[in-house]
């Protein structure tokens, strides 16, 4: 059996992390609350320009954009959204292993594809594996403005434009609740899904023209997109940080309970054995 | 006069939900003013200012980093990257910006991205003349 001393230093110790498990878990729920809320003003922008996509792209069927065509995939871009930093349970690893099992089974060689990382997590986890991201952010804040990200969106963007990949996927953890984080795959471009969100497509005017209006507006929608995600992302991270942290200080609570339970024990064991030990000394001088 | 109802959205959330009488907008084709009862219109803008005119005289310049604007027949919505009213500008920040890409212009180095420079430019002026209330 350990001794007072050893269950006593355990018992310290365990509290002092719980107390930090505690104040991070406290920390994640707040900065969740943040993010769902930037998640929330985020809806009517997207809404309006899904709107005004929906109604030009599919309004007018004459006109057409390099975006909007898929063309033959020689390369593939994988867009992994992952955090910064660990320590929020399976948020990072299952996104990974979802997009390294994606890889593995559509792809042959290195050169069918690439990785855009957000979030060292995922970047460093490409570069144990041998593929380096062409392009990475690390840093950003748990609260990203868009002009936080709007480097990377733009770059993610332009790069289909230019040819380096012929389509895009996006892989993120979309906030459900704060216990639930679903693995989300998404495909970006070429944008040939894009929904009509109600059935009045209203038909405008196109100043100039409705190819000049989708040059402009449809890498903005694309943009938006990853934003989008960018926050779903977030939350999620906080999220999952979130309930880590909670499980963490529940299992802490439970191991410092039955360490207490030893240490009485012991303490206990140790007084009837002293006890023990003086009425026999005492007996053996009576006798 | 007849009023209508204008949004400005970006990704960071709606910054102006009022009544107006009428938008003047910098489109990428010219400038554009939209009263109540226009048709329904899609426009791309330029970075500029948009004045937004309520009743009378008074209005409000907000300054706009590109985006396009949309005309219903009841209301006007302008989506942009980014909106700023002329009180909430940083005029510090946008000052600061305005020199950034003025020295990167002026230095005629080959690393340089002239044509990011000149939209920071044209964004930062644009901030500033808003704060300023020129247009």
């Amino acid at each position: 059996m350990a001794s007072l001393r050893d269950i006593q230093t355990r018992i310290t110790s365990t509290k002092k992390t719980s107390q930090i498990t505690k104040a991070m878990q406290m920390v994640s729920a707040s900065k969740l609350s943040r993010a769902e809320s930037n998640a929330k003003s985020f809806v009517p922008y997207m809404d309006k320009i899904q709107e005004v996509v929906a109604s030009i792209a599919l309004g007018s069927k004459d006109v057409t954009h390099p975006m909007l065509v898929s063309r033959p995939v020689k390369k593939t871009g994988y867009l992994v959204i992952t955090s910064d930093r660990g320590l929020a349970g399976a948020y990072n690893s299952s996104i990974l292993r979802s997009v390294y099992k994606q890889i593995q089974e559509r792809h042959t060689s290195k050169d069918e594809y690439v990785v855009i990382a957000v979030g060292r997590v995922g970047r460093d986890f490409f570069r144990m594996r041998g593929i380096e991201a062409i392009d990475s952010v690390t840093g950003l804040p748990d609260q990203p403005s868009f002009a936080d990200v709007k480097e990377i969106v733009r770059k993610t963007v332009d790069l289909f434009s230019e040819g380096a990949y012929d389509e895009l996927f996006m892989y993120y953890s979309h906030f459900v609740n704060a216990i639930q984080q679903d693995v989300t795959m998404k495909k970006v471009l070429p944008l040939t899904d894009i929904e009509s969100t109600g059935g009045s497509l209203s038909s405008y005017e196109f100043e100039p023209s409705a190819e000049e209006i989708l040059e402009v507006l449809l890498p903005q929608y694309a943009e938006s997109l990853i934003y989008g995600a960018l926050l779903d992302g977030k939350a999620s991270e906080h999220a999952a940080r979130m309930t880590a942290m909670q499980n963490a200080t529940d299992n802490a609570k439970e191991l410092i309970r039955s360490l207490t339970l030893q240490y009485n024990r012991a303490r206990q064991a140790a007084i009837t054995q002293e006890i023990t030990e003086i009425v026999g000394g005492a007996a053996a001088l009576e006798s | 006069m007849k009023t209508f109802n204008v949004n400005i959205v970006t990704p960071d959330g709606p910054v102006v939900d009022t009544n107006v009488e009428l938008v003047s907008a910098k489109a990428q084709s010219g400038e554009l003013g939209i009263m109540a009862g226009h048709v329904p219109m899609v426009a791309p803008l330029q970075i500029g200012a948009v004045r937004l005119v309520t009743g009378g005289k008074q209005s409000e310049l907000v300054a706009i980093s590109g985006g396009f604007l949309e005309v219903r027949p009841d209301q006007v919505t302008i989506l942009a990257q980014a909106a700023e009213k002329a009180e909430s500008i940083d005029i510090a920040r946008a000052k600061e910006a305005q020199l950034r890409a003025e020295q990167l212009l002026q230095s005629k180095q080959d690393h340089v991205d002239f044509k990011r420079a000149e939209l920071a430019l044209k964004r930062a002026v644009n901030r500033v003349n808003v704060y300023e209330g020129k247009l």
